[in-house]
């Protein structure tokens, strides 16, 4: 007996010893995360490619990530926000002034405080690519152009109708795989992005990341090639879906997100599995230099502003960390049971195995 | 309708600029706002809106540069020196304005959008100047004004003149285009709420929701720069930056709601004040003549504290005694539609209706016509009591494809109590298939005619210029006693242009490639193909076997 006394007084010193080095460890992880990231601004780039009332989803998409990502802090000088038809004052919606994405109406993505740069007819492929490239005639006004240098973070989000290896832009266009892979590599010759974070809610969406070919990538979709994306729930109010399924899931996943979260990539490659969201979303990381279990999701959606350093490590050294659940040191779990193994054996004996075999 | 305020914190807007700016010595801005309520017959509630903010610097000084911005917006500052801008009027419309069923309304505009600029005439390149100037401008309104170009701007010769200082006639300075497809949504009233000195923070802005505007029958915002003089002798002078919301609220949409009240207020009683009952009653009452009508508005101001009450808020509460009354009958009122029927041909009919019992004026009528619709000019009629009626002064200015709209410009004198009907036949073209838009079947819109005229007045309007006048009477400045000036727009038309089917070139590609593999392939096959007989190859042991029969000289197997 005295010998399983001592293993379980071993096993609460280890315990004690692992607190305040996990402390450590997360002054570190935080100092060098904040280095390794290398981005000292966040552009978001946010389209919706579709007309008609019908597709009223589209524009709540585009909406719903847009209020994220305001809220998550990037400022609307950084956001260039593209929607091919009004949706919220639109005569045949019964609540003017608004864009909901839930079925109750409860969530009104279109708020009082919105900024749209590019709208109606002027959504077209050539806009798009001539925002994403820079090459802008010189009356363009500010909020219009996406000013991003070699240090900045770049969301872009798509929505509309799409298919195997290409995207619809108002039902009159189309823009391919090829040429927004050709894009992406002259932004990246052009030094526009640090890193670019690629998002696709569209039917067949996967097909439109498959021939990127510049570094620092990194591309979710909704879909397989071969599948469709679904939308969510319609609602009898105003008549049409409010959402697609994959934003849905997305918007809810973002909602938990605050500024100063720590979740990262891998969870948000797990939104809407298949059981959820009937397609399969897909991601593509192999162009992207760092590991996705590392890079947070407010690398992305959310805004760096790079101030005095002494200044953030204080910040960061004064807060306690707060582990909302405590998990158990590794191999904490493994030693007990080993422990356990090895009394049960002591007290029955060797011998006594063959009546259990 | 009940208007209930929120019990809490009073900043009225002026008041807060006093505490946290500076007056600096010898320049003085001044910021001032007003909302007029004005319940109309047909049972819908018309607010207006109206915030002055007056800049105490001479622009017009070559070589004075203005970095220090108070009450001013910089970005609309800026925009005035760099364009050399001497008047610029610009407005978003969502409806259309009922004239017979509401009246003339405090500050006219036509559906979609409408820019209207006077530049300096030390300007050598107005056509850049307006390009630059509308791209800037739809960066800061969020809207699609970089749509306008040459294609749909227009210089009037007389419909436009300045209505600020100056006595400028050229009118190669002037530009004027409207878009009338242009949706105004919240995004358009965000970037102008923060125009305003206070933003939506204090004053009457706090009551401007997005959700309770657009929800409604008829929403005008609009921002309009002008130079003024400061006083009657004009020893100074000021920008004028006046930035007007008007709306008209359907009565069983708007339904209650909770606002806030600041500033001044004036509610127009009626000529009889009993209309409608209203509580609180107010000792304030002023008697003012717009548009040729006296009218007697109750006020009031939210400056002073007493307005408010022991509870500090207040509430104003109107209720209606029923149907009465007799609505002033306006005295101008203009429509427009197309007549005809196919994709070829159409005519266009414009009817302007004058009200007045025994008097005759003379309206100004301005009509811009996209080139696409080819206007026949020799078509031109004008007929009022069934008689022809020959306009007195005409401007025309015919469209080049591609490069230039119609420009119509008439001075018709309406004979009194008498409708004129101006018609004018036009062709359809064909566009090229890249001009389409993407939803060509919705149609293409032809902006509003405007209609300009000074009014005989039945009231003697006042002249006089004071500091003190509620700013809805102010706006257009009065030169004569007997009449008004009064602007008219009239409905924007919707023309179907033959369309093609755009699933033709790939029906083209299609079939033409089946045609070649399948007609043209099989025909150069018959004719270059060569049969040849084949021998099929023999199995092993045959072969052997046909060997040693050629050793021995026999015939061979088969």
């Amino acid at each position: 007996m005295d010998y399983y006394n001592l293993l379980t007084t071993c096993a609460f010193i280890h315990l004690l010893v692992s607190i305040p080095y996990a402390y450590s460890n997360y002054v570190e992880n935080k100092a060098g995360q904040f280095f390794s990231s290398g981005h000292t601004n966040n552009w978001a780039v946010l389209v919706c490619t579709s007309r008609f009332w019908f597709n009223y989803r589209h524009v709540a998409n585009t909406l719903s990530v847009y209020r994220s990502v305001k809220r998550l802090g990037i400022p609307d000088s950084h956001i260039v926000l593209m929607l091919a038809d009004d949706m919220a004052c639109n005569y045949r919606n019964p609540k003017p002034a608004t864009v909901f994405s839930h079925k109750n109406m409860e969530l009104n993505v279109y708020g009082d405080d919105v900024e749209v740069d590019y709208r109606g007819y002027e959504v077209t492929v050539e806009n798009f690519l001539r925002v994403l490239t820079g090459r802008l005639p010189p009356s363009t006004p500010r909020s219009k152009r996406l000013l991003s240098d070699d240090r900045s973070n770049i969301l872009i989000y798509l929505t509309g109708h799409g298919g195997n290896g290409f995207l619809k832009f108002q039902d009159s266009e189309e823009i391919s795989n090829m040429e927004l892979a050709d894009a992406f590599e002259q932004m990246w010759q052009k030094r526009r992005y640090n890193e670019l974070l690629f998002i696709i809610d569209t039917c067949q969406g996967a097909s439109m990341y498959e021939r990127f070919y510049s570094p620092n990538l990194m591309a979710l979709a909704s879909s397989q090639v071969g599948e469709d994306s679904l939308s969510h729930q319609p609602d009898l109010a105003i008549g049409v879906h409010l959402m697609d399924k994959y934003t849905f899931y997305l918007l809810e996943f973002l909602e938990e997100v605050h500024p100063a979260s720590q979740a990262n990539m891998n969870d948000l490659f797990k939104v809407c599995p298949q059981s959820q969201c009937v397609s399969t979303p897909g991601h593509r990381t192999d162009l992207f230099q760092r590991n996705p279990g590392s890079v947070l999701i407010t690398d992305f959606f959310g805004s760096v502003l790079l101030h005095d350093m002494k200044q953030l490590v204080a910040d960061v050294s004064s807060q306690k960390p707060k582990q909302k659940d405590w998990h158990p040191p590794d191999g904490f779990i493994l030693g007990l049971w080993t422990l356990i193994l090895l009394v049960f054996f002591q007290t029955y004996g060797i011998k006594h195995l063959k009546h259990i075999f | 309708f009940r208007l209930s305020s929120l019990i809490g914190h009073i900043s009225t807007c002026p008041s807060l600029i006093g505490q946290c700016c500076q007056r600096h010595p010898g320049s003085v801005d001044e910021f001032q706002e007003e909302l007029v309520i004005r319940p109309l017959h047909s049972g819908d509630i018309y607010a207006s809106f109206q915030f002055r903010t007056l800049w105490d610097t001479d622009f017009l000084q070559e070589g004075q540069k203005v970095s220090h911005y108070r009450l001013f917006p910089k970005s609309l500052g800026q925009v005035l020196s760099k364009f050399s801008v001497r008047e610029l009027h610009i407005s978003f419309t969502q409806g259309f304005w009922r004239t017979m069923q509401w009246g003339q309304p405090f500050i006219p505009s036509p559906p979609g959008a409408e820019l209207w600029v006077w530049f300096h005439d030390t300007v050598s390149d107005v056509d850049g100047n307006w390009k630059e100037l509308t791209n800037v401008l739809s960066g800061i309104f969020c809207a699609s004004l970089n749509f306008i170009d040459l294609t749909n701007t227009v210089q009037p010769s007389a419909s436009f003149k300045p209505l600020g200082l100056g006595n400028a006639t050229d009118h190669r300075f002037l530009r004027y285009a409207t878009l009338p497809r242009e949706i105004v949504c919240t995004e358009n009233l965000t970037p102008w709420k923060k125009l305003l000195p206070c933003g939506s923070k204090a004053g009457l802005a706090v009551l401007l929701k997005s959700e309770k505007l657009f929800h409604s029958s008829f929403h005008s915002q609009a921002v309009h720069i002008r130079p003024v003089c400061q006083d009657e002798q004009c020893t100074s002078k000021a920008w004028e930056l006046r930035q007007t919301l008007n709306v008209v609220f359907d009565l069983y949409t708007a339904g209650q709601g909770k606002k806030a009240f600041r500033s001044s207020i004036y509610l127009n009683c009626g000529k009889t004040g009993e209309l409608f009952e209203l509580s609180p009653a107010t000792p304030l009452l002023s008697q003012a003549v717009v548009l040729g009508d006296r009218r007697t508005y109750s006020v009031f101001d939210l400056t002073r504290a007493e307005t408010f009450g022991q509870l500090r808020s207040l509430n104003l509460l109107l209720r209606w005694k029923g149907d009465g009354g007799e609505m002033l009958r306006p005295l101008l009122h203009a429509e427009r539609y197309v007549a005809g029927f196919g994709l070829q041909t159409g005519e266009i009919h414009t009817v302007i209706y004058n009200n007045h019992p025994y008097r005759a004026f003379p309206v100004l009528l301005m009509d811009s016509v996209p080139w696409y619709l080819q206007l026949y000019i020799h078509t031109l009629t004008v007929t009022s009591k069934s008689r022809d009626n020959k306009p007195s002064y005409i401007h025309y200015q015919p469209a080049k494809d591609r490069h230039r709209p119609h420009l119509l410009e008439m001075l018709i004198q309406l004979p009194p109590h008498s409708m004129t009907e101006v018609t004018v036949q036009f062709e359809r073209a064909l566009l090229k298939w890249t001009e389409y838009t993407p939803d060509p079947n919705h149609g293409f819109y032809v902006g509003s005619s405007v209609v300009s005229a000074l009014v005989p007045s039945m009231v003697a309007m006042s002249t006089n210029f004071t500091q003190d006048q509620p700013l809805f009477s102010s706006f257009v400045p009065v030169k004569e006693e007997s009449s008004y000036f009064v602007r008219v727009y009239t409905e924007p038309l919707l023309v179907n242009l033959p369309t093609p089917d755009f699933s033709m070139p790939y029906n083209v590609i299609c079939l033409t490639c089946t045609v070649v593999a399948v007609g043209y392939g099989s025909f150069y096959n018959l004719l270059t193909r060569t049969f040849q007989v084949d021998e099929p190859s023999l199995p092993l042991a045959k072969r052997l076997a046909n060997l040693i029969r050629r050793i021995r000289g026999v015939p061979l197997l088969t």
